[in-house]
């Protein structure tokens, strides 16, 4: 057999040689390894054109990716608009991620590496632009100097430099280490849109020949040598320690080598195999003192939750007019109460580090959403340096913004640093992965709309009360103790904006935090948001006995581009014209991380409680679309999340903990669930803020849904997941 | 030791006896590709084929395979040549993360092999992996496409 060793020893070599051959995003392999297995693999070291752009003499383009690629396709996306204005043959692009060391080393000349709240390409992509276009001027004035000819007389197109007037040809590979030595031009000219070739068109993904080969490497997979396998428990409630465990009852079991507390809360079981480790750490009796959350449940927190909705004080989010005298003169006032659980991110992959740290230098590699963040978490855990730190990135396996926050990384510094020279991977059980979330913040909404004797509406209130994330996470960014980001898709004018024209309108937060760490779960507070705001609007049209697209279409006329995509779904729906017999429909819109979204779903309804989902039309947005063909298929994932939480998903709590352990109890949707989705990318243009792409679109499926089930049944749910109610999946 | 004989090669491996076969195929013999999602064959990540058949490796103790034949994501290929499926998955460009995308395409083999030509009732039936960044629209058109080739 393999003996472990030789495995692992083989290992590296093998990993470098099993992703050298398979291209696309797979030169980000060549930047994960030890400084020995990188220059083997890579041919002699080519000197980049600028930050963003290496070219390799075979014409191969390398371009500079500063996000995390975890499926949505940002790598993609940000090699289109970098290869748009270096007018280089998109067949011969390839990626790679610099690291953050490398990033703090250069004065982060790559910029932000957070990738999250949609911003990947929308925060991005007037530099990356600028940079494939400096590099372009850089190759095509290198190749003017060999030729000695003005710069001016030559075009750059698909990799091939041309001087006109002698009509002399030569390709960005043999003029790019003469353009390296240039001066990276400042102020450049980028294209007008309308000029794109690359970006805005639905081009191929980079990275999917590796994963249908099974050959892409996830951090779960990473292999080192003389690596050892750890598996992790921490204290079952936040805020509790450790007080004792008794390494001596797993030390003996076969492949044990370590058994050690990580931080004050955890402990972990080292060994040859996660396997063994895993087995180990479930005999290893730990005593944790739970500390003050350990009889906290659901019930409490709920409790605490209805106390906000009617207290006093509340943060203002956004108001005009004067929304309480509205309704207290209202000739008719409509009230609905809703609220929405904690939700865990459940990537496929679960939370893992690997780390190997000696007193000269720490080594991290980590499918993290947010390399320099990443960085900073292993500086500070290891105690070392900055520039004795660095951290690889590796693939995500789903990252849903749960891969944002560090807590994996410290734990694998922290295991490490206690085992110097030897690398340690640390893989979380799912059962880990569970109970150890950043959980989709848990909020209620009481709403009051209210109308004059006319059937107009003349007053709003919306009253969140519950979690906010960034008091926990980015203390800092609190407005005067307000989280804005609350406030998403109810906010003033911005990238997160109300939608709709209220005369009298006051929308607030109550905030109300708990011990479960929150954390920012795909679409964020948009998720509940829309479904407070979209299936109240749907009461509201009802109660004034209108329909519920002619209801929102009058209160968007201030508000064209949450029109256009309303008018968009409604089109395509046919929603002017009946539904076939035993299909409902509903709608729903909102703004989003700078995106107009709107969704209209067909549904039908066994029994009145069995929902089949037929099809919904979605519609985005976002100014500009650089890969529709990948936009289409982030919508129609998306809806996979939301509806997900929607039907089956809530994180309860007990004791402290959170009761869900595992997939059986917290369960995904399957194929059988799908809807057909039918997305319309509305690439309106404009000099507005581009929107995101990854998020936005996610929070009105659950609205649509909702208000179409209400067509059906006369049933409207005001509490989630379905599953709650004994609705479910027909 | 125990004999295995994974994608037409002959492994004996140390480990011990109720050790789940996934952990075997990935810590020992060094395959990544099938990966581990819940260990609880749950999510399907972690699909082989077991004689030809769609297992979960998760929840397969390693005696209890000893002898049979077993294959994972990296012996669906036939040398460079992909599997129909593979080349269905990459023509619809079906992976998002990835990451369950092993398990999916061991299992869609696997139903294909049954159903040649599955209806989509087939496949609702037959396909219970999960898939956290949702590609079932493209997974669906990937297998018709797949069942569609000779």
């Amino acid at each position: 057999m393999n003996d472990m060793n030789d495995l692992l020893a083989m290992n590296r070599r093998r990993f470098v040689l099993g992703t050298a051959g398979v291209g696309g995003g797979l030169a980000l392999g060549l930047q994960l390894p030890l400084a020995a297995t990188a220059e083997a693999a890579t041919p002699a070291a080519v000197p980049e054109v600028n930050a963003w752009v290496v070219i390799r003499p075979d014409d191969t383009v390398v371009i500079r990716i500063a996000r995390s690629e975890m499926g949505q396709g940002t790598l993609t996306g940000l090699a289109q608009l970098v290869a748009e204005e270096l007018q280089c043959d998109w067949s011969k692009v390839t990626t790679e991620y610099p690291t953050p060391g490398e990033n703090v080393r250069r004065k982060r000349i790559w910029r932000d590496f957070s990738t999250g709240g949609s911003r990947g390409i929308r925060a991005s992509h007037e530099y990356v632009r600028e940079g494939g276009a400096a590099a372009r001027i850089m190759l095509v004035q290198a190749a003017a100097d060999q030729w000695g000819v003005p710069a001016a007389e030559c075009s750059a197109a698909n990799s091939v430099i041309t001087h006109g007037p002698s009509g002399r040809k030569t390709t960005y590979g043999k003029v790019a280490l003469a353009a390296s030595k240039l001066e990276v031009p400042k102020d450049v000219k980028l294209k007008d849109p309308k000029d794109w070739t690359i970006v805005g068109k639905p081009v191929r993904r980079l990275d999917t020949r590796p994963k249908v080969l099974g050959a892409q490497i996830y951090g779960a997979d990473l292999r080192l040598p003389g690596m050892l396998n750890a598996a992790i428990r921490d204290c079952p409630v936040q805020g509790g320690t450790v007080r004792s465990f008794d390494a001596s009852a797993v030390l003996g079991m076969k492949g044990v080598r370590h058994v050690l507390q990580v931080g004050r809360s955890a402990v972990v079981v080292v060994a040859d195999t996660w396997w063994q480790a895993k087995t180990a750490l479930a005999a290893l009796p730990i005593d944790f003192d739970e500390g003050p959350n350990a009889k906290v449940s659901s019930a409490d927190i709920d409790a605490r939750l209805v106390e906000g909705l009617t207290a006093t004080e509340a943060f203002v989010g956004n108001s005009n007019g004067d929304a309480k005298a509205a309704l207290s003169g209202a000739a008719r006032t409509v009230e609905a109460t809703y609220a929405y659980p904690f939700l865990n991110h459940a990537t496929m992959e679960p939370m893992n580090a690997t780390a190997l740290y000696t007193p000269e230098k720490l080594e991290v590699w980590a499918p993290t959403q947010n390399g320099e963040a990443s960085f900073a978490a292993a500086v500070e855990a290891s105690g070392l340096p900055a520039d004795k730190v660095d951290v690889y990135k590796i693939n995500l396996g789903g990252g849903f913004g749960r891969r944002g926050f560090q807590d994996y990384v410290v734990q694998a510094v922290l295991v490490a640093k206690q085992l110097p020279g030897i690398p340690v991977k640390l893989l979380w059980s799912r059962e880990e992965d569970m109970t150890h979330g950043r959980y989709h913040p848990i909020m209620q909404a009481k709403l009051v709309g209210g109308f004059d004797a006319q059937n107009n509406l003349t007053g709003l209130h919306l009253r969140l009360s519950g979690q906010s994330i960034l008091a926990d996470v980015f203390p800092a960014n609190l407005v005067k103790g307000m989280d804005p980001l609350t406030f998403q898709g109810l906010a003033m004018p911005g990238e997160h904006g109300f939608g709709y024209t209220v005369p009298n309108l006051l929308i607030d937060h109550a905030m109300r935090n708990t011990h479960v760490k929150p954390g920012f779960w795909r679409g964020v507070n948009a998720n509940q948001n829309a479904i407070f705001l979209e299936c109240f609007i749907d009461e509201l049209a009802e109660a004034s006995g209108k329909d519920a697209v002619e209801f929102r279409r009058a209160l968007t006329a201030n508000h064209p581009r949450n029109r256009g995509v309303l008018e968009a779904v409604a089109d395509r729906i046919g929603w002017s014209k009946p539904a076939a017999p035993g299909i409902f429909r509903g709608v729903a819109q909102m703004k989003a991380f700078g995106s107009f979204v709107a969704a209209a779903a067909e549904i039908s309804v066994e029994g009145g409680n069995k929902i089949k989902v037929h099809r919904i039309v979605a519609a985005t947005d976002p100014g500009y679309a650089v890969n529709p063909a990948q936009i289409e298929r982030q919508i129609a994932g998306s809806f996979v999340y939301g509806l997900s939480a929607l039907f089956f998903e809530e994180c309860t709590v007990k004791d402290g903990r959170i009761e869900q352990q595992n997939f059986d109890t917290f369960p995904s949707m399957h194929i059988r669930h799908m809807p057909k989705v039918e997305s319309i990318v509305m690439a309106t243009g404009g000099n507005e803020p581009w929107g995101g792409i990854g998020e936005p679109t996610i929070c009105v499926a659950a609205p649509a849904v909702l208000n179409a089930f209400y067509r059906a049944t006369g049933k409207r749910v005001r509490t989630f997941p379905l599953k709650k109610h004994g609705i479910t999946f027909a | 030791m125990i004999g295995l004989t994974i994608n037409g090669k002959s492994h004996k491996v140390d480990a011990d006896p109720t050790t789940p076969l996934l952990w075997v195929l990935r810590e020992q013999v060094g395959l990544t590709g099938t990966k581990y999602g819940c260990g609880v064959a749950q999510c399907g990540a972690c699909t082989v084929h077991l004689d030809g058949a769609a297992v979960r490796s998760c929840s397969i103790p390693v005696a209890a395979v000893a002898g049979r034949r077993i294959t994972t994501i990296e012996g669906l290929a036939n040398g460079t040549k992909l599997h129909k499926v593979q080349q269905a998955w990459l023509d619809n460009e079906v992976p998002q993360c990835g990451y369950c995308q092993s398990g999916m395409i061991m299992a869609v083999t696997a139903l294909l092999k049954q159903k040649p030509k599955p209806t989509d009732a087939d496949i609702d039936a037959g396909i219970t992996n999960i898939c956290r960044c949702g590609t079932f629209q493209q997974v669906r058109q990937a297998i018709h496409a797949a069942a569609a080739r000779a």
